[in-house]
């Protein structure tokens, strides 16, 4: 097994607005002391608690971010220092929030087009674009809409298109099938998944949604509190979860009333 | 009736994106609303409260308590939006004001509808964060939207849609940044204000499990058109529509599977 991506004692934190005149600005520990190694073509899942620093960390291991201890290392060389243009084609993001991640004056052809050009990808770029539309599951009679002029769901495919495109070898996806239908959804599932399995792709995938986690990623990491909480393989830790808020977490996951 | 939309179209250019799409909501009642990615749901939601974008084109009729909305001037709407109808936002970070802070936009609603001082609108705004599950919320009242997380700013979305108890609560999405511990807490509030304060619900959402558990009555959306229309129980036990039957299939088998998969009983 290759270690790609590794975060060496992580640590992050943040200055807090004051409560008050004359009153201290506390710091918020938003990530402390995380210790992580993605293997090279897994599949990872970050699940935990709503602000517990999951995106805080995938912003840290992008390098969109500057640690406030700790580092980052990919290829087993820390991160500072690399040649970023490399690392920019070599990992690719989806973020959380799609619509203000994805520029407002551009087409939808034009936003997956940036990284392609951006990034020097070889090859026919109109081409790309229209297969990992097709990928995705939209209608290439969407590609001359603004990022605006379109639902939730399909912006959120417009956004794992875009980092799709430049063929990534690895790819950090922040909440990215939570707006999408549970049909489109398995679409998008199986072709991560397959990327994977044939192309190598490591995935990172941070989700609220266990059932999803439980799909896809062989590997889990629960996050609470700016902490790992608990890590292992997903099977033996949703089966049989070790920390309190492991298990609230999978007591709380809903249930069909149908098949409860 | 509190809400009554009939033939209800909308249009940009040649496309018609929604299409011909009618349904009531009484007072009190929950309805859900599910459907394919793209099929009009959020468009729906606003042609409701007015936010549709100019370029839309909209005919049909929306009655909010015998009022027809589509003919109002955006004054009058927005006189009726956040006191009467209040709307979750599918995306949190859109519906915010990135330069101010996330206390004043909660305090606005309730300054404009109720005549409330900046005083008084702050210390409600920090009960509403409180009831919305916000952990220390005299800090997060400070924040701007930028330095919360997806799941803080989606309820201080849901805080801002509730300041004024509206009679209609709109929620599209309103808890996919969540952690399901915290989405349960969120689900039950809503629940709480909703049968307390008598308001209505339209709930869109991609979870089925949620929606059911949330509404008593389910419309299923397709291409812009509301394929089926029926009660919870109905529709899970015996959908009627090609579509819904197959969007519960798979919900049921992801269920199932994640069912099996906690019980170590996969294969
Ligand atoms: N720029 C910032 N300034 C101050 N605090 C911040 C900033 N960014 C994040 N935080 C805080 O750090 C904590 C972790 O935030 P983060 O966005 O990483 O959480 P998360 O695990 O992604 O949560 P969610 O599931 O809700 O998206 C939160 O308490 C948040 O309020
Ligand atoms: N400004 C616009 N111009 C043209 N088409 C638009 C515009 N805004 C939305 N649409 C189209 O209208 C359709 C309905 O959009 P809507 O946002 O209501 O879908 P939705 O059901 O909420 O989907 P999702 O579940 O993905 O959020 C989509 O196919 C979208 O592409
Ligand atoms: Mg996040
Ligand atoms: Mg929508």
């Amino acid at each position: 097994m290759t270690v790609i991506l590794e975060a060496v004692k992580l640590s992050r934190s943040f200055r807090l607005p004051r409560t008050g005149f004359g009153k201290e600005r506390a710091m918020r520990l938003a990530l402390v002391d995380v210790d992580l190694q993605v293997n090279q073509g897994a599949r990872l899942g970050i699940v935990g608690e709503s602000g517990s620093g999951k995106t805080t960390l995938a912003r840290l291991l992008l390098g969109l971010d500057t640690p406030t201890a700790g580092f980052v290392k990919f290829r087993n060389e820390p991160l500072v220092g690399q040649d970023m243009y490399q690392f920019r084609r070599d990992v690719q993001v989806v973020f959380q929030d799609p619509r203000s991640s994805l520029n407002p004056r551009m087409s939808v052809e034009n936003i997956i087009r940036e990284p392609l050009e951006c990034l020097n990808v070889p090859g026919d770029q109109t081409a790309r674009i229209d297969e990992v539309l097709t990928a995705v599951g939209l209608s290439l009679d969407l590609r001359h809409r603004f990022a605006h002029e379109l639902s939730g769901g399909q912006r959120q495919r417009v956004a794992i298109a875009r980092a799709l495109a430049p063929h990534p070898k690895v790819l950090i996806a922040d909440e990215p099938v939570s707006a999408l239908d549970v049909l489109v959804r398995d679409e998008i599932l199986g072709l991560l998944a397959g990327l994977t399995d044939n192309l190598g792709l490591t995935l990172i995938l941070i989700s609220h949604d266990l059932s999803v986690i439980a799909r896809l990623c062989e590997d889990v990491v629960v996050m609470q509190n700016g902490v790992i909480a608990e890590r292992g393989k997903t099977a033996d830790v949703f089966q049989f979860p070790q920390h309190e808020f492991t298990k609230k977490l999978i007591a709380a996951v809903p249930r069909l009333p149908s098949n409860s | 009736m509190l809400l009554e939309v009939r033939n209800l179209t909308i249009r940009f250019g040649s496309t018609t994106v929604v299409d011909d799409v009618s349904f009531d909501v009484d007072a009190g009642e929950r309805l859900g609303i599910i459907g394919e990615s793209g099929s009009g749901k959020t468009l729906t939601s606003l042609a409701v409260i007015g936010l549709l974008p100019d370029v839309a084109n909209i005919s049909g009729s929306i009655k909010f308590n015998g009022q027809e909305l589509t003919d109002l001037k955006d004054r009058e709407l927005s006189s009726i939006r956040g006191k009467h109808i209040g709307m979750v936002f599918q995306e949190p970070l859109t519906a915010l004001n990135p330069l101010m802070r996330v206390g004043k936009q909660i305090a606005q609603p309730l300054r404009n509808h109720q005549g409330m001082s900046l005083k008084e609108g702050m210390k409600r705004a920090i009960a509403l964060c409180e009831r919305v599950g916000l952990p220390d919320p005299d800090r997060i009242v400070r924040s701007f939207p930028h330095q919360l997380s997806g799941g803080q700013r989606q309820r201080i979305g849901l805080a801002i849609a509730l300041a004024c108890s509206p009679a209609l609560l709109i929620a599209d999405e309103p808890t996919t940044a969540l952690d399901v511990t915290v989405q349960k807490e969120v689900l039950k509030l809503m629940n709480d204000l909703v049968s307390q304060e008598g308001s209505a619900l339209i709930f869109v959402s991609h979870d089925l499990p949620v929606v059911s558990s949330m509404t008593e009555r389910v419309a299923v959306m397709q291409h812009g058109n509301i394929v089926e229309l029926a009660s919870v129980d109905a529709l899970f036990a015996n959908a009627t529509n090609d579509y819904s039957k197959m969007l519960i299939r798979t919900a049921q088998l992801s269920d199932d599977s994640f069912a099996r998969f906690t019980t170590g009983s996969a294969q």
